[in-house]
């Protein structure tokens, strides 16, 4: 570098060092919100031990608190949201890249990335006054009908409950899915699309065989930031998935997650056991959707990586 | 034997997926059009006059709003901005202009995008246990500082986004006039990246301003003027939340014209954001 004057290097240094040291807030966040909730959450794991992740009773009367039920409604929403979102995404992004024109692909594709800035609770509002009651008169009564055999569709449909809140999930991750399934399509090289219908693959045939082998990691990271939201995404869930610490096989229950537990529950928690235990479920999904986040950081870093276009 | 087209089961499948894609994308936007069309018709009722200068009432008594949540809501939004803009772009200078591939700007790199994705109710709770057990009491404070730790990820990402696209051939030629360096990056590289930089605090706000979960338990609600951000905080999301769970039909329609305000102001950041970077390029 050209020779400059001390005045100007010293500034230049401690300009570094300033961005140097704002870019190290986030790591020490990070850190800090998993000491903050394991410290605050500590009597309640004390008193409760490993029980507090499989016991089911919840009762600020008696001091007894178990997770099960909330823990138990956050891993059956987010499977629920998945199934439904999963093929819906990948189907959209093969409309966007694949099948639409260029104008239409466009609309159709910010239309579905609005999707995702609604805030969720909008979608809580929704679904509670909007979606649930028509869950109740036409979705779960047609569920009943025809697959009523199964315990999972047994019960009156009130419309408010698991099933619904997993509905509702799918519909706010599918735009998180389907904008990095969608780069990941535009990502494959066209020569490698180009030579399977060279050979005669059908647009199907090139997607299933090698657009989307091509993209798999990518793909999957895409799948697990979806999961990620799911399984953290709080009002939407707290307004339609009922609200009962309660584990049922019908998916036309009412139940919990740990993000409505604790959206209904911690302004009301009036002793510290209440409170630190809603911390340990905290501290719960924190690191529920930690090793999720990190695991998607990860498959989709090595995708970028290997096809060398950035971060 | 050779096959110069298709057969018939395969051509079948195909068509099959893509009327699957169709569908699947009408669904898509059938969903965003029946909560929007949902939110207006109900919310929009509600949107008068008072509903943006009243003080709420309590149910059953005609007319009020919610000029105070409106307030709060604000001077929140604002107080997270300014904590979090100047740290945001700061940490996205670094990892673009400074750190670039090293361990630490890698390091960085990671949390916020993990940061990213951890629930927002989570980050209210860690400014529940850090703001509001020391202070005692249920304060706006502890609301800004949730809503900060929210916003400073996106920031820093498309920050750092937006500076690598400056071309290099502009920082060589500020610092071979002998610019220092921080002189070429705020003077010439954010110059060249300022819509890509105002889309990245755009789109933070709007991820905010409809935030719920983070406010639950820091900010609170209160049905009083907004004074200082030192108590419970007035602000839409959570009456949003308190009146469409109430019984009271008043209540809920207040609710529904909250939820068209804030659904209109996210979308809008939104759209804007998206406005500021195509012009740009």
């Amino acid at each position: 570098m050209a020779k400059s004057t001390p005045a100007t290097s010293k500034g230049d240094t401690y300009f570094t060092r300033l961005t140097a040291i704002c870019s190290m807030i986030t790591p020490i966040l990070m850190a800090g919100i998993f000491l903050e909730l394991a410290i605050h959450s500590w009597p309640a794991i004390k008193k409760f031990g490993f029980s507090f992740l499989y016991t089911q009773i919840w009762n600020p009367v008696t001091e007894q608190y178990g997770g099960a039920s909330s823990i138990y409604g956050t891993l059956v929403s987010t499977v629920i949201a998945m199934v439904i979102a999963v093929p819906l995404s990948i189907a959209i992004a093969l409309f966007l890249v694949e099948l639409a024109r260029p104008g239409v692909s466009k609309v159709v594709g910010t239309m579905i990335e609005l999707l995702a800035a609604i805030p969720s609770i909008i979608y809580g509002m929704w679904g509670m006054f909007v979606f649930a009651p028509f869950m109740a008169k036409y979705v779960q009564p047609a569920l009943h009908g025809v697959l009523g055999f199964l315990p999972l569709f047994q019960g009156p449909p009130m419309g408010l409950g698991m099933l619904t809140a997993g509905i509702i999930l799918a519909f706010m991750i599918l735009p998180f899915i389907c904008a990095i399934t969608r780069d990941v399509f535009q990502l494959v090289p066209n020569v490698v699309k180009e030579s399977a219908h060279g050979m005669g693959a059908t647009t199907w045939e090139v997607t299933y065989k090698v657009t989307i082998p091509y993209g798999l990691v990518g793909i999957i990271g895409a799948l697990f930031l979806g999961l990620g939201r799911a399984l953290g995404e709080t009002m939407a869930v707290t307004f339609v998935i009922g609200n009962a610490h309660n584990i049922s096989a019908s998916l036309f229950a009412p139940g919990n997650s740990i993000a409505s537990t604790l959206a209904n529950e911690f302004t009301e928690a009036t002793t510290s056991m209440y409170i630190s235990s809603l911390i340990e479920l905290g501290l719960v999904l924190f690191i529920i959707t930690y090793l999720v986040q990190v695991l998607a950081q990860f498959l989709l870093r090595r995708m970028y990586k290997s096809w060398s276009v950035g971060l | 034997m050779m096959k110069p087209r298709p057969s018939t089961g395969r051509r079948f499948t195909d068509l099959m997926v893509s009327v699957w894609s169709v569908i699947s994308a009408l669904l898509g936007i059938g969903i965003l059009i029946w909560i929007l069309v949902g939110v207006i018709i109900r919310g929009a009722g509600a949107l008068n006059l008072s509903f943006f200068t009243q003080l709420p009432t309590p149910p059953g008594m005609a007319g009020g709003g919610l000029a105070n949540a409106i307030l709060g809501t604000l001077a929140m939004t604002v107080a997270a901005t300014l904590i979090s803009v100047p740290i945001g772009l700061l940490s996205g200078i670094y990892l673009a202009e400074f750190g670039q591939e090293s361990r630490m700007a890698d390091q960085s790199r990671f949390s916020s995008n993990v940061l990213m994705g951890i629930p927002s109710i989570i980050v209210g709770v860690f400014a529940y246990t850090l703001v509001v057990i020391p202070l005692g009491h249920f304060s706006g404070y502890a609301g800004v500082v949730a809503l900060a730790i929210l916003m400073m990820p996106v920031i820093t990402r498309t920050t750092e986004d937006m500076l690598r696209l400056v071309p290099n051939t502009l920082r060589e030629s500020a610092l071979a006039l002998g610019a220092p360096r921080w002189k070429v990056t705020l003077a010439v590289v954010f110059r060249a990246a300022k819509a890509g930089l105002l889309t990245g605090i755009l789109l933070a706000v709007a991820r905010i301003s409809g935030e719920t979960a983070p406010l639950l338990f820091t900010a609170l609600n209160s049905p009083y003027w907004f004074k200082s951000l030192s108590g419970p905080t007035p602000n839409l999301t959570v009456t949003i939340f308190n009146y469409a769970v109430s019984p009271y039909d008043d209540w809920q329609r207040v609710a529904w014209g909250a939820s068209l305000l804030i659904t209109v102001s996210v979308l809008a950041f939104t759209l804007l954001a998206r406005f500021a970077l195509r012009t740009r390029r």
